[in-house]
């Protein structure tokens, strides 16, 4: 037999006796992975469909040429184009919505099949492939992926209905194409979008030629891509999802890493035999490199299992609130490459490799006649939390570096990640210092070894009193975060949505006549219309809104910064206020000049900074009329109504009777506080979830650690009780012992999840959307979490506790006992 | 004054019942001393632990000063092993988390008998003044048994069991500490009673005995 298989056979031996620990690598691995690529299988879903859905029209054409920003421009401009001899395919794009118990908004995508380049593919259908005849003819084709349709509630062969009451064509299921998109031809798109004779996009094939000026003047050339900016504006969102799933992988990691170490040091005698029996130290490590990536294995493949289910499970939150935030849409069940599967197992591998690098390293440097002692390795702990108060000290230090000089989302991250490292590298130090300023006060012999004894446990259990230190601190951090950003939200909807009735018109001509028969209305005190134009400034998608001058918006507007005559100025048409967020993305301050519109519209001064949660785009707030002057196109795209509370609903029912408006387009305030809300739980469901799941698998941690120590723990409490120790008694100094390690670091753990809830609000939210939160503390949420903290840990201590206190005295005796 | 009549203990294993004790009888005065020796396996500490009330017999009786040991609730023989007796193992058993001055106190003050004196003299007897702030592990095998016989005689207890106390130790150094043992057992006014594969060492104490077959054979027997 070789002296690996020797090797292995010794080695996993060890797995017989010690089973729990076994098993708490596998579950370290195991809940490590799971969490992380059950992560990285939401984000990856929903970067693949935004993939797909900015290439749903596949091909040679490299550019593509747009009116500036980004509005439609006259067909005439096409065939200009075409009769100039170029190879220009037009494109028209819109929304549609349907009424469903949340109103429905799809992509609707007009193409001309006949002017397509030839090697293009919509959809995965290649252009000469198509039906043109049914495609283009009466009633036509409307192409839809499968989640589309299920969301539609109909199925192929049926027309759906829009909300204004259009009738789509016959629905054509396309199996390959992204959800929340529809593709028609571009005439039935012009009909159903109320945009005939006007374009969005013209795809260009050959991208060399300069083009004529008269064009110039009026489209210009980009990208090929069609970015609809869905990758920039959904980054921070994808990125706060995968530091909490790489918290969690952290978190998991940790278990794995105190079962290894604890392995080693059970084990520290069979290696020394082995090496002393002729065994090479490169057999002993390559065995226990061999057992790592049997465990690895093992553990990955549970865990990509799990991450499946657990990204399945909470994929429908995942995708709502993608849609309701981003309008993004992301199919409603996963659909994974094999890469990804093969991708969780190497993350698994890396995971064993990194929780047991140090312990493999450390076997190789084993001294040969070393023994494992509980003290010694107590007091070869010494340098070891030295070395990583040091550590810490230096992340402290790139923390306070990145607050000092960050501005980026990763700098951010960095922020919080050193701060979290820190203070666990840091926990052992503080826990070891409280217990020996402890030990020096205590005089009575049982207190005296309370503390000794809890202070020789800590090297045992400061791996999972560390991952429960970071995961309560993540759970007061993003729990304060999202209490305080419930708390402003809701104040800021109270603000802001203060009319009574909203409606949206379903185009300019008809908020026109909406807005003159409201004006004859005599209930309604206030009637504001409001002008939207969309464009993109810097890169950044915006929406201009021109409001008329109104006292209104003086008292409710939501303003954070202002300047002195604010509203007096942007009525005259001579400043603009600016969202939060959109002033961080631009750089620019109050009083700062700023071209919204191209020229030759006049630069304006910024007069005012407001709050604009949830809204991913950048927002402007100009005068209405000063708008319509510089934008022809501006649409009125919303009309708000105060009358008193007994008229609105007789006013809805009566516009939606006149106007043929549906519920979705004559909305009471309630209604819409609603629906802003739940898209709010739901985006913060996910975080939840993963949070409760990060503290769960903490306790797991701690149990884990707690039941590899029980077998150990014999031999240093078996003495206690031959010298007079009841075992109920020793029992219940065992659990208070592992009350007291927990309750201090929940103790730790709060003042820390606060100052992660203050770089939450202050800093990351500030990098990932531009807005920053005040911070809030929530005294009843601390102590309910702390409470979980410490019952969390008293669960994990309840089994070995029990097994303990049941222990048979012949179990003790064996300790004392060299002979019967 | 300990007396045990016909005390049985059997213990089961895989291969069936394995009776170790088969009525033992035994008798030690107080502040006398006995050896108690016996092959290996022959029941020596199980004896040990029943007289701890570590372990419960099948049968017979102990009787401490006429008082039954047997049939006493677990909380009193918990009282029993922290104020009535001083336990010293082959293996020392010190508590690993306590330095030596800990250790040394610890049963008195459980016992609730601490004699900052008499701690004080059997440091100074026991060669450990220097060694208070050391822990367990940092202790010759020597220097743990002394701890271990210190902590034993703190409480000034009735009865000293001592089961192999000198087994890991060279010749020299079993004489000495055996020496000192005795010396202070002694001065505490203690019995004490030894369980010895060494002839030698046994014959320093008052009495011996011999364990085979589950029984005494002669010395202290009935």
């Amino acid at each position: 037999m070789s002296a690996l298989l020797l090797t292995m056979q010794a080695l996993l031996s060890h797995w017989r006796r010690h089973r729990v620990q076994g098993l708490s690598i596998i579950t370290g691995l195991w809940l490590a992975t799971a969490l992380w690529t059950g992560v990285q299988a939401l984000n990856s879903q929903a970067r693949n469909d935004y993939a797909r859905a900015s290439a749903v029209v596949a091909g040679p054409a490299h550019a593509q040429l747009v009116a500036p920003g980004a509005q439609r421009f006259d067909q005439a401009l096409y065939l200009q184009l075409r009769q100039l001899g170029w190879a220009v395919s037009p494109v028209v794009e819109g929304r549609l919505r349907f009424a469903a118990e949340q109103p429905l908004s799809v992509r609707l995508i007009g193409i001309e099949p006949l002017s397509l380049p030839p090697a293009t593919n919509i959809a995965g259908i290649a252009a000469q492939d198509f039906d043109l005849q049914a495609f283009i003819g009466t009633p036509g084709q409307a192409w839809v992926g499968p989640d589309t349709l299920q969301q539609l509630g109909v199925k192929p062969g049926e027309q759906a209905v829009t909300s204004d009451g259009q009738v789509l064509p016959t629905l054509v299921l396309t199996p390959q194409l992204a959800p929340g998109i529809v593709i028609v031809d571009i005439g039935h798109a012009q009909a159903l979008l109320h945009a005939e004779g006007q374009l969005s996009r013209l795809l260009l094939t050959d991208d060399s030629k300069p083009l004529p000026d008269a064009i110039a003047a009026r489209l210009e050339r980009q990208p090929g891509e069609d970015d609809t900016g869905l990758q920039r504006l959904t980054e921070s969102f994808h990125l706060n999802l995968s530091a909490l799933g790489l918290l969690a992988f952290v978190v998991g990691l940790f278990i794995a890493h105190a079962a290894i170490g604890l392995a080693l040091e059970q084990r520290r005698g069979l290696i020394r035999t082995l090496r002393a029996c002729g065994i090479s130290l490169g057999t002993a490590l390559s065995g226990l490199a061999l057992e790592l990536g049997v465990f690895a294995l093992l553990g990955g493949l549970l865990g990509v299992a799990t991450g499946y289910l657990l990204a399945a499970a909470l994929l429908p939150d995942f995708a709502a609130s993608l849609r309701g935030l981003y309008g993004a849409s992301v199919a409603g069940h996963l659909t994974l490459s094999a890469e990804w599967w093969l991708i969780g197992v190497a993350v698994s591998v890396l995971g064993a490799l990194l929780a047991g690098a140090s312990s493999v390293l450390r076997a190789a440097r084993l001294p040969l006649l070393a023994l494992a002692q509980p003290q010694a390795w107590r007091l070869a702990q010494g340098p070891w939390l030295r070395r990583q108060a040091w550590l810490a000290g230096l992340l402290l230090l790139l923390a306070l570096a990145c607050y000092l000089w960050g501005n980026s989302l990763p700098t951010a991250f960095t922020l919080l990640a050193a701060l979290l490292l820190a203070s666990a590298l840091l926990l052992p130090s503080v826990l070891d210092a409280l217990l020996g300023g402890l030990a020096r006060r205590c005089r009575e012999p049982l207190t005296q070894w309370f503390v000794a004894d809890s202070r020789q446990q800590l090297p045992a259990v400061s791996l999972a009193l560390m991952a429960l230190l970071l995961a309560l601190a993540a759970s007061v951090g993003v729990g304060s975060m999202t209490e305080g950003f419930r708390r402003t939200f809701t104040g800021w909807l109270d603000q802001r949505l203060a009319a009574d009735l909203y409606v949206t018109p379903r185009d300019t001509a008809q908020a026109l006549q909406v807005r003159d028969w409201l004006a004859t209305q005599s209930a309604i005190s206030t009637l504001l219309p409001s002008w939207r134009v969309e464009l993109t400034l810097q890169g950044w998608p915006v929406q201009v809104q021109g409001i008329i001058d109104d006292p209104g918006y003086r008292s409710r507007w939501p303003l954070l910064e202002l300047r002195a005559q604010a509203w007096e100025q942007l009525a005259g048409g001579t400043a603009v206020m600016l969202s939060e967020q959109l002033a961080r993305r631009l750089g620019v301050q109050l009083g700062d000049r700023l071209q919204v519109l191209p020229a030759p519209a006049p630069g304006m001064t910024v007069v005012g900074l407001y709050a604009d949660y949830g809204n991913p785009k950048g927002h402007v707030l100009v005068n209405a009329d000063w708008l319509r002057r510089q934008r022809a196109d501006a649409a009125l795209s919303g009309i708000s109504v105060n009358l008193p509370a007994e008229g609105i609903a007789p006013l809805k029912h009566e516009l939606q009777a006149r106007f043929a408006l549906d519920d979705s387009r004559v909305v009471e305030q309630s209604t819409l506080k609603r629906w802003s809300t739940d898209v709010f739980s739901r985006t913060f469901a996910a975080t939840a979830a993963l949070n409760s799941l990060t503290l769960g698998v903490a306790g797991i941690a701690l149990f884990i650690s707690l039941l590899s120590l029980g077998q150990q723990r014999l031999g240093q409490l078996a003495p206690l009780w031959a010298l007079g120790v009841r075992r109920g008694q020793l029992a219940w100094l065992s659990l208070g012992q592992t009350l007291m390690l927990s309750s201090l670091t929940v103790l730790l753990a709060i003042p820390l999840g606060v100052l992660l809830a203050w770089c939450l609000v202050a800093v990351v939210n500030v990098q990932a959307f531009g807005w920053r939160l005040p911070l809030y503390l929530f005294p009843r949420q601390l102590l309910q979490l702390a409470l979980l903290g410490v019952l969390t840990s008293l669960l994990a201590s309840a089994w070995p506790l029990w097994q303990l206190a049941r222990r048979q005295p012949a179990e003790l005796l064996r300790q004392f006992a060299d002979e019967t | 004054m300990l007396v045990v009549e016909q005390l049985c203990k059997s213990f089961t294993t895989a291969q069936g019942t394995l009776p170790v004790l088969q009525g033992v009888d035994l008798r030690l005065a107080r502040g006398s001393s006995l050896a108690l020796m016996g092959e290996s396996g022959s029941g020596k500490s199980t004896l040990l632990h029943l007289l701890a009330g570590l372990d419960r017999a099948d049968s017979g009786r102990i009787l401490i000063d006429d008082e039954p040991l047997d049939g006493r609730s677990e909380a009193a023989l918990a009282r029993w092993r922290r104020q009535g007796i001083g336990l010293v193992f082959q293996q020392y058993n010190l508590i690993s988390s306590l330095d030596v001055a800990a250790n040394l106190a610890f049963q008195a003050r459980l016992a609730g008998r601490f004699e900052a004196r008499w701690q004080d003299y059997l440091t100074r007897q026991l060669g450990l003044a220097d060694l208070l702030q050391r822990y367990p592990e940092q202790l010759s095998g020597g220097q743990q048994q002394r701890v271990a016989i210190g902590r034993a005689l703190a409480a000034r207890p009735a009865l000293l069991l001592a089961d192999e106390p000198t087994g890991s130790l060279d010749e020299a150094s079993s004489d000495q500490v055996l020496e000192l043992m005795l010396q202070l057992v002694a001065e505490a006014g203690s019995s004490v009673l030894m369980v010895t594969h060494s002839q030698r060492l046994a014959l320093r104490l008052e009495q011996r005995c011999l364990l085979q077959d589950g029984r005494v054979q002669d010395g202290a027997g009935r």
